[in-house]
């Protein structure tokens, strides 16, 4: 497994799912990052912590005219899992810590395989051992 | 009652949601009667040349199979008979005007506002 410090990211993202392009963005610079063969820490912070909820449940669009299965909505939940398993069979590592109060705060705490929890400590040890840290704040 | 959607943060959100939250709104509170207007400023002024739906999204092995398609969403919007307005200054200012705009969708100088405002008994800013 790739560890080098040279080849590990970390991110801090804010926004929740289905709000905010900047959330899209995110993902494809996670993905970016997979392409250039970095390892991928995440500290999820605020409403981000909603990203990985396993309770998002996708549905059909009357308005659209398409039932659940047509709809096929995205959820911010298949994303993480789908880079997940890119970061595995590149044998990159994907880390993801939802901050903890920020998960009591919102009630958010059936999350995906893969995600687990932790605080500002867990954000200061991702960025320390990285080669670099982005920060994505909400507005 | 009348209420006016003014419309100014154009692609927030539409690839997760495959479409223009205000817009599928707009058309839901359509469907059951509601009396809209939507307004396009700013940034929504871009909707109104839009010609095909959004590019689909693909994170590793997840691919978007039903990306937003706004010009068909503010089609339907107009055929429910929903006025679709786009503020003209706002247009040019963006460099759109050699762009042809959707039918049916109908520019209004900034001068105007006021009409199509007091013509709301509501203006819900987006």
């Amino acid at each position: 497994m790739k560890s080098t410090n040279e080849q590990t990211l970390t991110f801090a993202f804010m926004d929740p799912p289905f709000e905010s392009e900047r959330t899209v963005t995110f993902f494809r610079l996670l993905e970016a990052a997979l392409d250039k063969g970095a390892n991928i820490r995440v500290f999820a912070y605020e409403g981000a912590v909603s990203l990985s909820l396993s309770l998002q449940k996708a549905h059909g669009n009357s308005i659209h005219g398409r039932n659940a299965k047509e709809e096929d909505h995205p959820l911010s939940k298949d994303w993480i899992s789908s880079l997940q398993h890119k970061a595995a069979s590149n044998n990159l590592k994907f880390e993801w810590i939802n901050c903890g109060l920020c998960v009591d705060e919102r009630g958010v705490t059936d999350v995906i395989k893969g995600c687990t929890r932790g605080g500002p400590p867990d954000l200061w040890r991702y960025a320390s051992e990285s080669l670099n840290t982005l920060t994505i704040g909400t507005r | 009652m009348k209420v006016l959607q003014v419309i100014d943060q154009a692609f927030r959100t539409t690839t997760e949601e495959q479409d223009d939250t205000i817009l599928w709104l707009t058309r839901s509170m359509r469907s059951v009667g509601g009396d809209l207007t939507v307004l396009l400023a700013g940034h929504g002024a871009y909707y109104a040349v839009l010609k095909t739906a959004q590019p689909s999204l693909s994170l590793g092995k997840w691919h978007q199979s039903q990306p937003a398609d706004l010009p068909k969403d503010i089609n339907q919007l107009i055929d429910s008979g929903v006025p679709v307005f786009i503020i003209e200054e706002d247009f040019i200012e963006r460099g759109l005007q050699r762009q042809s705009i959707i039918q049916g969708v109908q520019t209004i100088a900034r001068h105007n506002l006021p009409v199509l405002y007091e013509h709301a008994d509501q203006v819900w800013q987006w």
